[in-house]
């Protein structure tokens, strides 16, 4: 077999599988805080708490209702989406006109709260959730082993990324979002109802976590900190990406999680700084972020 | 007297108020429009033509008064009621969308009832529109985006047209293209309130004058007695 710079294929590529992974939720987790950002103006530090609900929600599902991994698929991310609006429409609605700071500081606090009540009645050692019986085992390809379930996370949310980017950037609804993002009083002037808008975004925003989190239930342990751990990163990611941009939220995630891949092999010290060594430089350099528009 | 036969107004202001926070601008605005009728605000810098525009359109945020639609009060409800009973804003800035591409611009504003002008007759109207409808909708020079801003707003149905300065900094050929463009609407029924600096362009297609200063109207002058009352309305506009 072949060696690049004295490393092993099997461990670059393995690596790189595992950055895949890591930058399929960074991907979905970016996206859901961009669309958020873009219309409520709202920094959803909470996201991260909402992303392990989706995990815990789909554990509960099966330890309470026997309800199994396809069907939380779809329920966890409808209940936490739920449970977004209900927070959108109680508490978040009263922020809108004040700084961005508010929206921060108010769903950091939220963040806190939800992590603080899991810890509380799961405690923080992380419950088991088992891969779902028809994606047990892998593929071995020759240069590496699959397992099939990464394989899954991975075009799940390829699929779940297109899907958002092409309903934003390229439906009637999504022409709606944009320019209620750019101009939220004329697009209320031409008759369309706003805030009703403003609510189901944030509930899809948030559904996306749910739906990370359901994903990443049988990768990860399913512990109240999971969210915590990720969103710092994932912030970072929307930083180099730029708040504003869906594209660039998303193809961010990616490069950022294979960047990390990379890092682990050729300088494992520096896995853990490198996305914010790069937020730094680009912070430096084009403060807007990569994909983002000065304003 | 009055004929009691006539119709009323399409729309009636009444002692309108309003306020950006605590900026009193609007001190008693009254006048009203028929249908069909193209009228004019005219005025200085700062004398509220686009703030009785906004407040028309319920996007000032804070009002009082009357503004009846048809006879439906509307100055205590949402934007989105208001364009719903078929008021259709072009605003002072345009407002067209980057982030949407020509088309998208132009279909964005839902139908609020039907008579709209469909999309062939818009791009029969206007078109350079049609060749670019794919660029970004900020691409465009200044004529073309007040004309997408226009047009538009046509594509609803509405019939009631609240334009907000649509000549301001467009060349002599595109202020003619779009006056020709009010009296081909004119013809075809719309009504409009049109918020004017250059009283020239109005006259060429108004049928009555209000001259707004300081928040509130204080003359109102048919077209046909313009000529006669040119000093005066210099006067007022401090040209």
């Amino acid at each position: 077999m072949f060696e690049l710079l004295g490393i092993p294929p099997q461990v670059l590529l393995g690596q790189l599988l595992l950055g895949l992974i890591n930058g399929s939720f960074y991907a979905v987790l970016s996206l859901g805080l961009a669309v958020i950002f873009g219309l409520l103006n709202i920094i959803n530090f909470a996201h991260g708490a909402l992303y392990m609900m989706g995990a815990f929600v789909a554990w509960m599902l099966l330890n309470y209702f026997g309800i199994g991994y396809w069907w939380a698929l779809i329920l966890a991310p409808v209940i936490v989406g739920g449970f977004g609006i209900v927070l959108e429409r109680t508490i978040l609605s009263r922020l809108y006109k004040l700084d961005h700071l508010y929206g921060l500081l108010l769903t950091f606090g939220l963040a806190l709260i939800i992590q603080g009540l899991f810890r509380n009645y799961y405690g923080i050692s992380g419950l088991p959730y088992q891969i779902p019986a028809e994606l047990a085992g892998g593929y071995n390809l020759g240069f590496m082993y699959l397992p099939n379930y990464r394989a899954w996370v991975v075009i799940a949310s390829a699929a779940v990324c297109f899907g958002a980017w092409f309903l934003i950037e390229k439906t009637r609804l999504g022409a709606y979002l944009r320019a209620a993002t750019e101009n939220p009083t004329l697009v209320g002037a031409f008759g369309i109802n706003v805030p009703l808008m403003v609510m189901l975004t944030y509930g899809a925003g948030v559904a996306l976590a749910g739906f990370a989190g359901v994903l990443a239930a049988p990768i990860y342990s399913v512990n109240p900190n999971m969210g915590a751990d990720l969103i710092i990163v994932v912030f970072a990611v929307v930083v180099i990406g730029g708040m504003g941009s869906i594209l660039g939220a998303i193809l961010t995630g990616y490069v950022l999680g294979l960047v990390e891949g990379l890092a682990r092999v050729f300088f494992p010290e520096g896995s853990a700084v490198v996305i914010f060594v790069i937020m730094a430089i680009v912070l430096l350099v084009k403060p807007e972020g990569l994909f983002g528009r000065a304003n | 007297m009055r004929d009691t036969a006539a119709p009323a107004p399409l729309l009636s202001v009444a002692g309108l108020q309003g306020w950006y926070g605590e900026s009193h601008v609007l001190h008693g605005i009254d006048f009203h429009v028929n249908e069909g009728e193209v009228v004019t605000l005219l005025g200085r810098n700062g004398a509220g033509k686009t703030s009785t525009i906004l407040a028309i359109m319920g996007i000032l945020p804070r009002r009082s008064g009357s503004v009846r639609f048809g006879g439906v009060e509307t100055v205590n409800l949402q934007p989105r009621q208001i364009a719903r009973l078929g008021i259709a804003i072009c605003p002072e800035e345009r407002g067209i969308f980057a982030s949407l591409s020509v088309e998208e611009n132009l279909m964005l504003p839902p139908r609020i009832q039907d008579g709209g002008l469909s999309v062939d007759r818009i791009y029969q109207l206007f078109p350079n529109l049609k060749e670019r409808s794919r660029s970004q909708g900020t691409k465009l020079s200044g004529g073309e985006q007040q004309m997408l801003a226009i047009a538009r707003i046509l594509r609803t149905g509405s019939r009631f047209l609240l334009l907000d300065e649509p000549t301001e900094g467009l060349a002599p050929v595109i202020v003619q293209q779009i006056g020709r463009t009010i009296q081909q609407l004119k013809k075809e029924g719309f009504t409009i309130v049109l918020v004017e600096q250059n009283f020239r362009f109005a006259a060429s297609v108004a049928d009555r004058h209000y001259v707004v200063d300081q928040g509130r109207v204080i003359d109102m002058i048919p077209n046909a007695d313009l000529d006669a009352n040119i000093d005066k309305l210099h006067a007022y506009l401090g040209v």
